[in-house]
């Protein structure tokens, strides 16, 4: 088995990056930014993307998602299936075996027991774990050997690949994380901040919210691996200075998710310091309408709720037409150029998944009038906007403060006002907007406004729980503190029917033709989330940085044991 | 007197302007191909100071937000002034009043801006834009925000004036002849803080015009496509390296509204100091 | 001025504390909250348990009071403890653990030396301020006192020679200094010499430790632009005040007798007007040296120096109200620190000014 993986492993440094063939630690060392700096390096209590991925060079999950969203193995042996009989009939169970021999940075073996105690540290009801999503529904795991892990669900699961795959759910050892179990997890800022993993690199110093030094682990499983014997990952500033920093002036090798404008990435292109690489993921730009009455004239509790219909956006006709009224190509010309493309569809990968949906691409104005005129909205007043039993078409179009959104919103405002309907514009500040606070009026889920605009996706591979947003049950209101996911306030019995049957469907193919049909029906028959762009991932990174390959589905630096320096 | 024409043509400049150049600042062309014609133009005749990213005429956009800032500007110096001078003078002046008045300065100036900026907005858009309209009560709620956070300085540098003018020999001789206190701060002690009150008043207007941008940047001020020239300077940055112009016309107009304010206030002091004329 | 002195300082406490507690409610109620940074693909409940794991959920004046607590007997006991190696924290748990069963009431609440934790970071405010110190007071310390040492000759002789070239160039420069904001003359400056000639680095490095030679070299290089940047910015406003205050007195009744018995120019000018002057100075430098604490908010930004201004600004926009709370609270200590400070120098300056 250790020839065998030792061998793949000479054969992977050969096929992709011949100058790798170095023995470990000799390329000195890699520079990397992060314009949002990193606050922790446990993904279990970590405030965002950045804390996950800069975590994943420590610590890791049993498997991880490659470039084209596949599951491969990292401290697993191999991915259980029901053909390798790793997945029960029933499924209710999957067995996971971990690789022989593998030991922690400080040379300890890992055990079974440590994935035990993973699922028990972040499943404690006063931890605070931010992933326990992720251990949603398990019975109960057995370590039956220190090599083997049974999961137990409640229930059969179609896709039980949530617990202990991916950055966000990775592997922490028993040993160090024992005393911070429950409520004593935020206090552990020593193991928060210095965990012991079993990834290619080693946390040597962190400076909160400012950089982490890393060195390579002299325990990696790979004994030539990783070439860089250290790593500095800084954070700060902003995309464009990030950008800079690799493109322009060099100082650094790699910077995550250098979202720029097009111009901007063909200037700092032309300095040919290093070069953009991009990857399609799950992130969609779009625009969500309310389905509810959101006026200032309604009492405060029952503005935004189901108790008052909108007064025009509950006509499928005004919100198609308000989609065919965009041209989703301008957009992307506009903001995102080469990290985006048009889409109509909210889940618009993986490939499998995504429905073929493409008659929003072009743009029709006329049409869109028309439609309009058809169904009773005509400017009975002459004041350009369009009127029916007295109601304006006039439109509240709220998202958060970004250059590129208010560009959008200044376009989309154009052309709805070309098509009769006024529109009236609003920025919010991001950390009130996605804060969630229920005491505010601007928060994204109470919806102050007729249609709002930002970007959401889903995490891994598997769209059924982000499908289950659009529940009926899910809509957020007073009674919940506005906390619920289907800000649309959309409700139709067929959607909730068919989004049971997914979560109890097994087999790839029906789960995929689901995930499409649930997808048509609020975008393409609905109408009631309006996608505009498939945004992927825009990162920079130096010419003389080589192995690096852009990944969508998990970490950016999921492979940053095979970077070197190129020669 | 330059200093005076200056102003006067920045202020016919934003007023009287978009009744002759009669371009909507926020017109974009709704047809895409000809919109993306006309992005990023360098000045020209139909363009005299070019286009923006969506191909909005810059010269409009000048014109339209040079009425907000220079408003905000002047309105929100005017209130941190008032409130400035009022406070320092009482605090000053009668000591009974100074222990509390420059505690609460302290207070003022210890508040994080940001935080306290939210919470005026939050708890006061909807009240103010009900009773005064959305565009009125916006620039009122706007123009107290960033008056009542930025009149500390301007106190604390008046009261220091005061506690040294009130022991002077011509304030004492005016209490000894019985002057009520009201018309020893009117006659004797005001005029003699005025020149630090300038200069708070003209480094006042650039903070105004400033913080304003700051404001709508955080999505607290007017609406996102209102322009205004702090919000045009902040999305020229951006583009300083393809489009230095793009900053250059906001950077210019803010830096002259705020010499020219200088100056005027220079004149302004030397004028009615008799002593300082004569030299 | 002794009694004064000790009266001010007594006074300070319970405004300090008022100021406190409003910082506190501001903060507070501002809207936002600390889950606004959590990806969208985590669910409603799952931020809800995130939120009471935080204890964000206490009612507000439970929250002040066991802030008050951590800040005033836990921190204090920790930084005695480790300086003197006294077992303070063992000493005051039993009481501290009966105080927080009360205030949480919970039964089983341990108390185990907890200090006040960031909830963005999960690391103790103090460790954090302790990291960030450093740079905020190197680059915003050495430019406040470039500044100062620039403006004061540049406003002196600036009124001296009123409306000469100089004072017309000096005027001008440092008006264009001050109304141009710090965003927009860094990103130039970033631009020109950075970028464009590649003098100096775009990023600060804050792991970067002087131990020799070249690595004294590159901290000046990093350093170079912000502290010009800031310098220039308190120079303008410093000079400002400098020249009107010279300018009032250079006109006043001692200036002449002190010329007409024939003292020098330059002892005129630099032993009467100058003390005279000082009074608005002071208190301007006086309000601008707390701020040397807390940071320079966008330049810090700008230069990515990840200094206090920085941990501010990003606590303030994930609301993570401790590290917020116990920054502004100890910038507001300073603030009152200062401003009694000047208070002082005012009476030392100008000998008539009486406080009792």
């Amino acid at each position: 088995m250790k020839l065998r993986s030792a061998l793949l492993g000479a054969a992977a440094c050969f096929a992709f990056a011949p100058a790798a063939m170095a023995e470990r630690g000799a390329d000195g060392e890699v520079k990397i930014i992060y314009y949002q700096a990193v606050s922790g390096l446990n993904a279990y209590i970590s405030s965002g993307t950045k804390d996950i991925e800069a975590g994943s060079l420590v610590l890791e999950p049993l498997a991880g998602f490659d470039e084209k969203g596949d599951l491969f193995p990292r401290l697993a042996a191999e991915i259980p299936t029901l053909d390798n009989g790793g997945i029960s009939a029933d499924l209710t169970t999957i067995t996971w075996k971990l690789k022989p021999g593998l030991v922690w940075s400080d040379g300890t073996p890992v055990t079974s027991a440590d994935v035990k105690f993973t699922w028990e540290y972040c499943t404690h009801p006063e931890g605070g774990c931010a992933q326990s999503a992720k251990y949603e529904g398990i019975k109960s795991i057995d370590t039956p050997d220190d090599l083997t892990v049974v999961i137990t669900f409640n229930g059969p699961k179609p896709y039980p690949y949530q617990p202990f795959t991916g950055a966000t759910s990775p592997i922490l050892q028993k040993a160090q994380f024992e005393p911070c179990l429950g409520a004593a997890a935020a206090g552990c800022s020593e193991q928060n901040s210095k965990p012991i993993g079993t990834g290619p690199f080693v946390v040597t110093d962190f400076k909160v919210n400012d950089v982490v030094t890393y060195a390579a682990n002299p325990n990696y499983r790979d004994p030539a691996k990783p070439a860089f014997a250290k790593v500095t990952l800084k954070g700060g500033g902003d995309a464009l200075a990030a950008a800079s920093a690799v493109m322009e002036t060099g100082e650094f090798d790699y910077a995550w998710n250098t979202q720029i404008n097009p111009e901007q990435q063909a200037a700092m292109a032309d300095a040919g310091k290093g070069v953009f690489v991009n990857g399609f993921g799950t992130l969609v730009e779009r625009i969500e309408v309310n389905l509810t009455d959101p006026s200032p004239s309604l009492p405060e509790g029952e503005r935004s709720t189901i108790k008052h219909p909108h007064p025009f956006l509950s006509d499928v006709n005004v919100r198609k037409a308000l989609s065919m009224a965009i041209d989703r190509q301008a957009l992307v010309d506009v903001g995102y150029g080469n990290a985006g493309r048009p889409t109509c569809n909210v889940v618009p990968a993986p490939e499998a998944y995504a429905s073929d949906n493409t008659e929003c691409l072009k743009q029709d104005i006329e049409g869109a009038k028309a439609l309009l005129e058809a169904a009773g909205w005509t400017d009975s007043d002459g004041d350009g906007i369009r009127d029916k039993d007295g109601r304006k078409l006039s439109i509240l179009y709220q998202t958060t403060v970004n250059p590129v959104r208010q560009d959008f919103q200044a376009l989309i405002k154009g052309w709805w006002n070309e098509i009769g309907v006024e529109v009236e514009l609003k920025s919010i500040d991001p950390g009130v907007f996605f804060g969630g606070d229920a005491g505010s009026p601007d928060t994204f889920q109470k919806f102050y406004a007729d249609v709002e605009m930002f970007a959401n996706n889903f995490d891994g591979t598997d769209p059924e729980p982000y499908m289950a947003q659009y529940l009926c049950s899910k809509i957020p209101g007073p009674d919940n503190q506005w906390q619920g996911e289907n800000i649309n306030r959309f409700c139709d019995p067929a959607y909730d029917a068919k989004q049971q049957e997914l979560s109890r469907t097994a087999d790839p193919a029906t789960r995929a033709q689901m995930v499409k049909d649930l997808n048509d029906m609020i975008t393409k028959n609905g109408h009631v989330s309006i996608p505009l762009v498939d945004r992927g991932r825009l990162s920079a990174h130096s010419n003389s940085l080589a192995g690096v390959v852009l990944n969508t589905w998990d970490t950016e630096l999921w492979n940053i044991q095979d970077w070197s320096r190129a020669k | 007197m330059v200093a005076a024409c200056v102003l006067g043509f920045l202020i016919v400049f934003v007023l009287v302007g978009p009744l002759i150049w009669r371009i909507d600042p926020n017109f974009i062309e709704p047809d895409t191909a000809k919109m993306f014609k006309l992005r990023n133009k360098p000045p020209s005749l139909a363009h005299p100071m070019g286009t923006d990213q969506l191909g909005r005429d810059m010269l409009a956009r000048m014109m339209f937000g040079g009425r907000v800032s220079l408003a905000v500007g002047l309105v929100a110096m005017f209130v941190a002034i008032f409130i400035g001078t009022a406070v320092g003078v009482m605090a000053g002046f009668f000591r009974r009043l100074d222990g509390i008045l420059m505690r609460l300065t302290d207070l003022f100036l210890a508040l994080p801006l940001l935080p306290l900026l939210l919470v005026l907005m939050m708890l006061f858009r909807d009240p103010v834009a009900r009773t005064l309209g959305p565009r009125f009560g916006t620039f009122l709620l706007i123009v107290l925000a960033i008056g009542v956070t930025s009149w500390m300085s301007a106190s604390r540098v008046v009261r220091g004036e005061v506690l040294a003018l009130k022991e002077r020999e011509y304030v004492l001789a005016a209490r000894s002849i019985g002057l009520p206190n009201r018309r020893i701060i009117l006659r004797h002690i005001l005029p003699n803080v005025l020149s630090p009150v300038l200069v708070a008043a003209t480094l006042g207007i650039a903070g105004a015009i400033i913080t304003e941008s700051v404001l709508s940047f955080l999505g607290l001020g007017f609406p996102p496509d209102f322009p205004t020239w702090g919000r045009l300077l902040y999305d020229g940055i951006a583009e300083i390296r393809s489009y230095p112009e793009r900053v250059i016309w906001p950077g210019l107009a803010i830096s002259l509204t705020v010499l020219s304010v200088n100056y005027i206030g220079d004149g302004l002091r030397d004028a009615l100091d008799p002593r300082i004329r004569g030299r | 001025m002794f009694n004064y002195f000790i009266r001010r300082l007594l006074a300070a406490v319970p405004t300090l504390l008022l100021i406190s507690f409003v910082i506190f409610l501001v903060v507070d109620l501002a809207p936002g909250s600390p889950m606004s940074e959590i990806p969208l693909t985590v669910p409603p409940d799952v931020r809800q348990k995130m939120i009471e794991a935080m204890g964000a959920d206490k009612p507000m004046l439970v929250r002040y009071v066991i802030w008050l607590l951590q800040f005033f007997v836990v921190e204090t006991g920790w930084a005695i403890q480790n300086l003197t190696g006294w077992g303070v924290i063992d000493a005051i748990t039993p009481a501290m653990q009966k105080v927080m069963r009360l205030l949480l009431n919970s039964e089983t609440y341990e108390f185990t030396g907890q200090r006040i934790i960031s909830w963005q970071s999960k690391v103790p405010v103090f460790q954090i301020i302790g990291e960030r110190l450093p740079q905020t007071l190197t680059v915003v310390g050495t430019a406040y006192l470039i500044g100062v040492l620039i403006a004061l000759p540049i406003g002196i002789y600036s009124a001296y020679r009123q409306y000469s070239w100089f004072d017309q160039g000096g005027t001008f420069f440092s008006m264009v200094g001050y109304s141009v904001p710090t965003f927009f003359t860094g990103n130039v400056l970033i631009l020109i010499f950075a970028i464009r000639l590649g003098w100096f680095p775009t990023i600060y490095d804050t792991n970067l430790s002087v131990t020799d030679w070249a690595s004294f070299k590159a901290f000046v290089r990093q350093m170079a632009l912000p502290v010009t940047v800031l310098a220039l910015f308190n120079a303008a406003e410093i000079s400002r005040y400098t020249r009107s205050s010279v300018l009032e007195n250079l006109g006043q009744d001692y200036v002449r007798t002190a010329r007409a018995k024939g003292m020098g120019e330059g002892k005129v000018v630099l032993a009467h007007v100058l003390r005279n002057s000082l009074i608005p100075v002071v208190t301007i430098v006086a309000l601008g040296v707390p701020t040397i604490f807390g940071g320079a908010i966008v330049t810090e930004q700008i230069f990515k120096i990840n200094g206090i201004g920085a941990a501010l600004i990003g606590a303030i926009n994930v609301s993570d109200l401790p590290t917020v709370q116990t920054v502004t609270f100890i910038f507001a200590v300073l603030i009152v620190l200062f401003n009694l400070i000047a208070d002082i120098l005012y009476g030392i300056l100008d000998p008539r000014i009486r406080y009792d």
